[in-house]
């Protein structure tokens, strides 16, 4: 049915050139942009990182002065969550949501544009800071009061910047809804819809939640740094302790919004090359629903060592542990689609089982820093790096990858190579446990997080954390070699790329033609 | 630009997410630059970026009215229009939310344990020890100066008889519009917008005689700060009101809508009655208790 639709007389874009990616409406093509970016982005702050890592290669000043160390600490953090994590999701939306869900295109087309096109400027203006007398900000990603009321020139452009993110992320969230709750084909009913799709629709309304939230503290930041105000200061009768309030309710859900959309992914790559269906898929939307529930009240664990009532350390560690449950519930039907399936692994099937692994390591960490007592020892140090990294990175990042590679032939009509692959796979996986494991001992014992020089004793196992580093790094080259090989020629891909997989996106050709779905397909009862 | 009864209105590229994007990026830009006094372009910049935003926002909702107006929204893009409002509003109920959020916050927490209460016993007594936790407060250290708190049954009880009788107008305009009384649908709209206009004023006018007669500033610790911010973003948000109204009236003067076909009217209708909720939270909290 779709096939006849492709070649209906405006099946190409309305204009050439680059006037086509600022001007376009299309889905797949800002779905691309929002990629492209995000993969710059990726590289941007993986930049900063390897510096970091060379830095701490060895105790000592080597490259960078104390400073420069901290802008670095400060502007990688808020590039991956920004900059890199949230647009890939968001761009992986962009090109599957209308795809899986049987729509011609987003709800608001000409708002998604503009969803992306902040993006680009917002960063100009984050890293413009660099340039400024004073360099950039340096109090870390949370902006945590007083440091950030010490800042220098970068602070009203850090501000606006935010601003700028949470403008886009926003307008990106209202779109994904109403496409989701609109646009579906008929006989899609709720219930029978893919996982990525539950998954983002539960996502994009944190987005919208939290992220207000957020801009409204930063302006409270910016007012009581220009402005007089004394929302943060004691003096005033207000607390720094309001600022970790405010930032880490949105903070808390943040997080989740970088991860449901990985759950989304991984229950779409599982099943397909398991050549089985999704176990206990209700339970897997309602454990979804869960966890963002619990998401807005288990805030307080970010701040376990700020002072905060006893009975208030207690309410946010029991309700923290619940947050096990759900994502437990997860975490055991993925083994058990995976169990007496049919499996076969290609790369995004890898992908998907280190996920499950590894972020089930950082899920552990995670646990053992819920607990007040033993929090109290973690906090601060180098235990907390590993544990955002391992579900950072080998869960979100790793979950991109996966679906990256599982939708790669989809866009582009061409299969990638799967021995280059693997061995993308491969080195990245091993890499990044030599990166991030030892992190947990230098944490246990007493290494603290954002210093550029450390006691020598912490000397070997840093050492070893920066080689890993570095590989981690250069193997991302292969990710990209790979991409821009797969866009530009490779094995034509079929419809139904992998032989396990089921749903709408795959009765469409490969590649996608530029319109999909002009008419809606029937979804079986 | 195809489109008919039974399929989803698709545009084909827009020129008008760059321009707004540029105007953001402008206006964000020069008040980095001024409010830093990095450089005397800043406001130039700043200004430059408000008339690009300003712009964008007439030919971006033009293109979107002249399409409505031409018919080739269906019923699917009009429910699209509804969600998308919907949630746009929650998303300004929680931005409000963060500052009603700091204000609880505050009071039941901050300025009791800055007095003693909870665990903070030595706080109190090592750092303050002549501080007394009662709200409103400019905090320990006294910042500002004294000042004397907003009463509630002055100007603000009158601000609040304004916004429910302009939210009582503006759906006798709704009930007229759906009734095809045009007529009566300018009458409601313009009593609204004159509500709102007097709102704002006797606003600005209680702002005058914060800072002049009672000492009530940005300074005037947490209670100025929170008052400020709630009741500022507030009037903020009134404007943005006003201006749709103002819009929606320009468009029923120009013969737009139909009984069944108003969207724009319903969702500028709706952003009122929220702005209006919101002014409530404010009485209540803000000025009363």
């Amino acid at each position: 049915m779709s096939q006849s639709i492709a070649l209906s007389h405006d099946a190409h874009p309305a204009s050439r050139g680059l006037m086509r990616w600022i001007k376009t409406t299309n889905h797949k093509d800002i779905g691309t942009l929002y990629l492209l970016f995000s993969l710059i982005m990726f590289f941007v702050g993986g930049a900063m990182a390897m510096v970091i890592r060379a830095e701490l290669y060895e105790p000592g000043l080597q490259f960078v002065n104390p400073g420069f160390y901290n802008q670095l600490v400060t502007l990688h953090g808020l590039i991956m969550v920004f900059g890199a994590v949230m647009p890939a999701f968001v761009g992986l939306a962009n090109w599957m949501v209308p795809l899986m869900i049987g729509a011609p295109d987003m709800a608001l087309p000409r708002l998604n544009n503009w969803s992306f096109w902040i993006l680009p400027f917002a960063f100009t203006l984050l890293l413009l800071t660099l340039f400024l007398p004073g360099g950039g900000p340096e109090g870390g990603w949370t902006l945590y009061v007083p440091y950030s009321m010490e800042l220098g020139y970068s602070f009203p452009f850090l501000i606006f910047a935010i601003h700028l993110m949470g403008i886009s992320s926003v307008l990106g969230g209202i779109n994904i809804i109403v496409t989701i709750l609109n646009m579906r084909a008929p006989g899609m009913t709720l219930m029978k819809m893919p996982l990525f799709i539950w998954a983002w629709l539960i996502t994009a309304y944190l987005l919208v939640a939290v992220m207000p939230v957020l801009a409204g503290g930063v302006t409270m930041q910016l007012f009581d740094h220009f402005f007089g105000t004394h929302f943060f200061s004691a003096a005033g009768g207000g607390s720094p302790l309001l600022w970790e309030n405010v930032f880490w309710f949105f903070g808390h859900p943040e997080v989740y919004i970088m991860i449901l959309p990985a759950f989304g992914i991984i229950s779409e790559v599982v099943p397909t090359f398991s050549h089985k269906p999704l176990f206990g898929r209700t339970t897997m939307i309602y454990a979804l629903a869960s966890i963002a529930f619990l998401s807005f009240i288990v805030w307080g664990h970010h701040m376990f060592t700020s002072g905060m009532p006893v009975s208030a350390d207690l309410f946010f560690m029991f309700s923290t542990m619940l947050i096990a449950v759900p994502t437990g519930v997860k975490i055991f039907n993925w083994v058990a689609t995976m169990w007496k399936g049919a499996l076969t692994f290609e790369t995004p099937m890898l992908f998907a089982v280190a996920f499950i692994i590894l972020f089930t390591v950082g899920g552990f960490s995670g646990v053992m820093l819920s607990l007040v007592p033993a929090d109290f020892q973690y906090h601060n140090s180098y235990f907390v790096v590993a544990h955002i990294h391992y579900v950072l990175v080998t869960g979100a990042v790793f979950a991109i990858m996966a679906g990256v590679y599982y939708w790669l032939p989809k866009w582009t009509g061409h299969m990638y190579s799967e021995f280059w692959g693997k061995v993308h796979f491969w080195i990245s996986v091993i890499s990044v446990n030599v990166l991030y494991f030892p992190m947990h001992f230098l944490g246990l014992a007493g290494m603290p997080r954002r210093v550029p020089d450390y006691a020598v004793q912490f000397t070997n196992l840093n050492m070893i954390s920066s080689i890993g580093g570095f590989v981690f790094g250069a193997a991302q080259l292969i990710f990209v070699a790979i991409i821009f090989t797969t866009i530009y020629g490779g094995k034509k891909a079929e419809a139904r790329v992998w032989e396990g997989a089921h749903g709408l996106e795959w009765t469409v050709p490969s590649p996608a033609p530029y319109h999909t779905f002009s008419s809606p397909p029937e979804v079986a009862g | 630009m195809s489109a008919s009864a039974d399929s989803y209105y698709l545009p084909h590229g827009t020129p008008w997410s760059i321009f707004g994007s540029l105007g953001l990026f402008g206006f964000m830009l020069g008040a980095g630059l001024w409010i830093d006094g990095l450089n005397s372009v800043g406001p130039l910049v700043m200004g430059l970026g408000v008339l690009t935003l300003i712009l964008t926002q007439f030919g971006w909702f033009g293109t979107v009215i002249r399409e409505s107006e031409s018919g080739v929204y269906n019923q699917q893009v009009d429910r699209t229009f509804r969600w998308a409002m919907v949630f746009f509003i929650f998303s300004e109920v929680m931005f409000f939310g963060a500052f009603f959020g700091t204000l609880f916050y505050a009071r039941l927490f901050v300025v009791p344990w800055l007095g003693g209460a909870s665990n903070m016993f030595f706080t109190h007594a090592l750092l303050y020890p002549h501080y007394r936790a009662l709200w409103p407060t400019n905090g320990p250290a006294h910042v500002g100066g004294t000042f004397s708190a907003m009463p509630p049954w002055g100007i603000p009880a009158i601000n609040t008889l304004i916004l429910l009788s302009s939210a009582v107008t503006v759906t006798l305009a709704h009930w007229a519009l759906k009734a095809g009384h045009r007529r009566k649908v300018i009458a409601g709209l313009v009593a609204t917008i004159a509500l709102g206009v007097s709102f704002l004023l006797m606003q600005a006018h209680e702002y005058y005689h914060a800072y002049t007669h009672l000492n009530l500033t940005l300074h005037s610790g947490i209670y100025g700060a929170t008052f400020f911010i709630l009741t500022g973003f507030h009037g903020l948000h009134v404007t943005i009101g006003v201006i749709m109204l103002t819009v929606i009236l320009i468009r029923v003067l120009r013969g737009h809508f139909t009984p069944e076909h108003h969207f724009a009217f319903e969702a500028a209708s709706w952003y009122w009655h929220f702005v209006d909720i919101v002014w409530l939270g404010l009485f209540i909290f803000v000025y009363w208790l």
